[in-house]
């Protein structure tokens, strides 16, 4: 006799077993060696998720019940897979284009990304499948202890078993669910465990169904004469129920989320549904086989009030076959196993992405860049959605108190998950569906299934009792169970019924009076039309050509060289040979962060995502791209404007520079000058004091005259050193001018005076006096000094026989000229453009001035606001001296 | 013998002082202060020796040296230059151009002296 021990025991060596298979399964897919993994057999066992605990105790159940009515549970589904496989393919093509995750995901994504509707989608299929994750539980549960029927089992209490289950289920999915973030949202692991379990509880089934058939009844026309004398063969069809329930189980069959898990997102390769196509409606053919024979042998040999959902269990045992129990028993498992933790993947990845990560997201605020602590802040939002749908789907089974009401809480979730069905094919199919319509369309589906199934169902003291009779606030057309008045239809048709058709009505009234918004349209089209957009069917069968790809693409980005070092080092590290890695995960991610850094990440992203994942880019990712690159032409335009400043500011330096050598040669041309000119006096002074010094019998008369030129040449120096530094300041512009008002009169008696005050030649100095009487405002110290050069260079440089000089004033409109003409020669036209240059002496063949008189001139006249040029057409030297009146001068201030 | 010296200078009391060393060491001192037809005069006086200052008016010491130099009578005349810019370049230029010696004001009377003296023997000499 089996113990609980034993049978614990062979539970866990076959959760082990699992864990074991799940474990290689994934290993094998990161290291990219899973081709077999891939094949269509594996597809086509893992739908078989479809067939729950329900399916598997059930369907007995439901033909020891209702007679065949059993089979339009496995009708729908069949009826899908071979008159559907075309909108099929089209739901697995978009799910692979969209890089879809889920069915809500799927829901959002055509209707323009609207996250509503993506919760409205989670919390349906949360409460739609949370019952039937309550069912799973208790038929475990109840195997349990079925085996232990009549034995006293110490500290065995069945809560306290579904707890334990309920527990482990949890961290086999967040085991294998939740281990990393796929791209593709893949888990290979979990894929092959569950076809392990599908042939698991084929077997059981197919072993028990031999076991009643050969081994109970006696041969297969024996088995049909029972089923004949059994209640099964007299029941009667109920056309309505049929064919609700057969609509009800194919919409459920693409609905549900664990099955879109397996079907859509799980799915390698979209050839695998023509397999698929043919062998899960054989799976199911096979499963359901022995159903009735069963049902039947079961009805005939168990007692009286044996509950006919644990036939296959119980027909066993009461033979004493306890090793086919345990198949059985092991069947059963496998069935409760695989759907809980499909659907609890399907579920936790749905609350994940749609509430929490939204609502985690705004709370940080500012549009948040996705990192690895975004990843990791995922894969625990998963982990604890897990826990908490375990926890929902135990506190079910504690609040409902495991009773046989369970029984018929499948179909109420699959209504319930079937009001999805409209804004799904609406949106593979009709271009015109609106995110409005999709609302609409569910949210009355959606309180029509509670109203009249699910409150109604729960019954007790959750609803009152006279809002099934009389209908809500006492009007009797709102009667739950009888809308509109409608009476004597079975309650679950009659909800199918009416939940079905508002909530298509809903969808299709409210699509057509409401507009879609352009990223609806857009996606619309990507949805309705896939098969134009996206590549055809992709085989994944040469991994190496996917590297290949991916090395042409990262050599364009990054350059050959960096690229295929990049690559070798990959290679190495995972210990392929040759050059070209295969293409893993965390591959492809140290790749995607590689070309992120040249691209931009969005562009990285939707660049390995068109080759890796087959997928088509997505309009995020092509606004994304958008918005890299307007980063990008705003870096690059922002370093054009930095590289035309550098250009100005280069040549700018190349101006300086050029301006400074020519200063540097103006400076030494200047020191030259400088030191010929002081040079030159200094030859005199020294010769002559080293005659006076070394020369015996001089003369008084000779030691007087050299003495003298010693003297002469010192002034000259001096004077040189003088005029130097008034130059110097003039020119810094240091100089300060002491502005006062005066006569012109004055200021030339001073600077005739001063002039020819020892002067050898005399020189006979011409005025008319009278029209000297201008006032002008002026620093007359330094206007008399420009004066008495110009009057002492006639004085030097007038080389007629008489030299005479006249002065001559004018005032023409405040504009006062000063005329300095002598009767010499004048200075000869092509040295007239440089006599106010310094050094500039023309003819001089005296010692005398060095050549700076008439720059100082002019920069005295430059400070004063005037000018100082030369006058030529006349016969002598003559100089012009022009500047304004104090009347002008007051006038303008 | 008397010895000829030809001094081309501008600057009249350098003239003076050059006049009064030389005529005292037994010269005989003829003085042009034009750069313009110092070559003509040059080769009209046919001096033993020629002192050269660089910058005149009309014609700067460089050029008066470089004809020189290329006139057969004046090939080997000694010429003393004297210059008050007394930057390597100037030097450079002037030995190029092909004087005999250089000098820069200013100078000690002894200097010349020497210097006269030396290129006269020199040429001499040979």
């Amino acid at each position: 006799m089996a113990t609980v021990n034993v049978l614990i025991v062979v539970s866990l060596v076959y959760v082990a077993f699992l864990f074991a298979v799940a474990f290689i399964a994934d290993r094998l897919a990161a290291t990219g060696r899973s081709t077999w993994l891939r094949t269509p057999l594996v597809y086509t066992l893992s739908l078989s998720i479809y067939c729950t605990a329900w399916t598997f105790y059930g369907a007995v159940g439901y033909a020891a019940r209702s007679g065949l009515e059993f089979v339009t549970i496995y009708l729908g589904p069949t009826l899908v897979m071979v008159g559907w496989w075309w909108g099929l393919r089209k739901l697995v093509r978009i799910g692979r284009s969209q890089r879809v995750t889920s069915i809500a995901d799927l829901i959002s994504s055509r209707y323009g990304k609207s996250n509503t509707l993506a919760i409205g989608v989670t919390v349906l299929a949360v409460l739609g499948v949370t019952p039937y994750i309550a069912l799973q539980l208790q038929s475990i549960t109840l195997s349990f202890s079925n085996f232990f029927e009549g034995q006293q089992v110490a500290h065995y209490n069945d809560t306290r078993m579904v707890l334990w289950v309920a527990a482990g289920l949890a961290i086999f999915a967040i085991l294998f669910g939740t281990r990393n973030l796929d791209a593709n949202e893949r888990h290979h692991g979990v894929v092959t465990a569950v076809a392990v379990e599908a042939v698991v509880k084929l077997v059981a089934l197919l072993a028990v169904g031999i076991f009643v058939v050969w081994g109970l009844a006696g041969g297969v026309g024996e088995t049909l004469a029972r089923i004949d004398e059994s209640r099964i063969g007299t029941w009667q069809v109920d056309a309505s129920r049929w064919a609700a329930i057969t609509f009800l189980s194919a919409a459920a069959f693409v609905t549900l989320p664990r099955m879109f898990q397996v079907m859509v997102v799980e799915n390698d390769d979209e050839r695998h549904l023509r397999t698929a196509a043919w062998a899960f409606p054989l799976y199911m053919l096979l499963i359901s086989l022995f159903v009735v024979p069963i049902a039947a042998v079961g009805l005939e040999l168990m007692p009286e009030g044996a509950n006919p959902d644990m036939f296959v269990l119980t027909l066993p045992l009461s033979q004493g076959r306890e090793g086919l129990a345990m198949l059985s028993f092991l069947g059963g498992f496998s069935s409760a196993t695989s759907m809980v933790i499909v659907a609890a993947m399907a579920l936790s990845t749905m609350v994940s992405n749609h509430i929490v990560m939204p609502i985690w997201l705004s709370r940080r605020g500012g549009g948040a860049s996705v990192s690895g602590d975004v990843r990791h802040l995922v894969l625990i939002s998963r982990r604890i959605a897990i826990g908490v749908i375990m926890a929902l789907g135990y506190f079910y089974f504690e609040l409902s108190g495991g009773g046989a009401a369970l029984a018929t809480i499948g179909l109420v979730s699959f209504t319930g998950v079937a009001q999805i069905l409209p804004a799904l094919v609406g949106g593979l199919f009709w271009r015109g569906a609106t995110r409005a319509g999709a609302l609409a369309g569910l949210g009355t589906g959606f309180a029509l299934w509670v109203y009249t199934l699910l409150l109604p169902g729960i019954g007790g003291g959750l609803v009152p009792e006279s809002l099934l009779s009389q209908g809500l606030f006492g009007i009797g057309w709102l009667r739950p169970q009888a809308l509109f008045g409608i009476e004597g239809l079975d309650p679950t048709v009659h909800a199918v019924m009416w939940s079905m058709a508002l909530n298509t009505a809903a969808f299709c009234i409210v699509s057509l009076l409401s507009f879609p918004g352009p990223l609806e349209r857009l996606q619309g089209a990507q949805f309705v039309n896939v098969f134009e957009h996206s590549a055809g069917p992709r085989g994944w069968t040469g991994s190496v050509a996917q590297s290949e790809d991916l090395m042409i693409m990262s050599q364009r980005i990054m350059g050959a060289g960096e690229a295929q070092d990049f690559f070798r080092r990959e290679a190495q590290m995972q210990g392929v040979r040759g050059n070209l890695p295969e293409p893993t995960p965390a591959f492809l991610e140290r790749l995607e962060r590689k070309l992120a850094g040249s691209v931009g990440a969005a562009t990285a992203h939707a660049m390995i995502g068109q080759i890796v994942g087959g997928s088509s880019v997505s309009v995020e990712d092509l606004l994304a791209v958008a918005d890299e690159s307007a980063q990008l032409l705003e870096y690059s335009s922002r370093l054009e404007a930095k590289s035309a400043e550098l250009a100005r500011t280069a040549r700018k330096l190349q101006e300086a520079n050029e301006k400074l050598t020519q200063i540097s040669r103006q400076k030494d041309a200047f020191l030259s000058q400088i030191s010929h000119e002081l040079r030159t006096p200094m030859t005199s002074i020294r010769a002559f004091s080293e005659i006076l010094r070394d020369t015996e019998g001089l003369s008084a008369e000779e030691k007087t005259r050299y003495a003298a030129i010693i003297h002469d040449e010192t002034l000259r120096l001096t004077r040189l050193l003088n005029d130097l530094l008034d130059l110097s300041v003039l020119e810094n512009g240091e100089v300060t001018l002491n502005m006062s008002t005066g006569a012109l009169r004055d200021v030339l008696d001073r600077a005739v005076a001063t002039a020819l005050t020892g002067v050898e030649r005399p020189l006979k100095v011409n005025r008319r006096r009278a029209n000297e009487g201008i006032i002008v405002h002026s620093d007359l110290d330094r206007l008399a000094q420009v004066f008495i050069n110009l009057i002492s260079n006639a004085a030097k440089y007038c080389d007629a026989e008489k030299p005479e000089l006249s002065i001559s004033v004018h005032d023409l409109n405040g504009q006062v000229t000063v005329d300095f003409l002598d009767n010499g020669s004048g200075v000869p036209p092509e040295a007239r453009a440089m006599v106010f240059e310094k050094f500039a002496r023309v003819g001089s063949d005296q010692a005398g001035g060095a050549g700076l008189g008439l720059a100082i001139c002019r920069e005295i006249m430059h400070r004063l606001g005037g000018e100082v040029t030369y006058l030529s057409g006349q016969k002598g030297g003559a100089f012009r001296v022009t500047l304004t009146s104090a009347r002008e001068k007051v006038a303008a201030q | 013998m008397n010895r000829h010296v030809l001094l081309i200078e501008d600057e009249p009391n350098i003239t003076e002082a050059i006049r009064f060393l030389l005529t005292r060491d037994g010269w005989r001192v003829d003085a042009h202060a034009n750069g313009a037809d110092a070559v003509e005069v040059i080769r009209k006086a046919r001096p033993d020796l020629v002192i050269l200052d660089v910058m005149l008016p009309g014609r700067s010491g460089i050029e008066i040296i470089r004809d020189l130099r290329h006139s057969p009578e004046c090939r080997d005349l000694p010429v003393l230059m004297l210059t008050a810019r007394g930057q390597a370049r100037d030097r450079e230029m002037a030995e190029k151009a092909g004087v005999s010696r250089f000098m820069t004001k200013p100078f000690s009377n002894e200097e010349v002296l020497d210097a006269v003296r030396d290129l006269y023997e020199r040429a001499a000499g040979t």
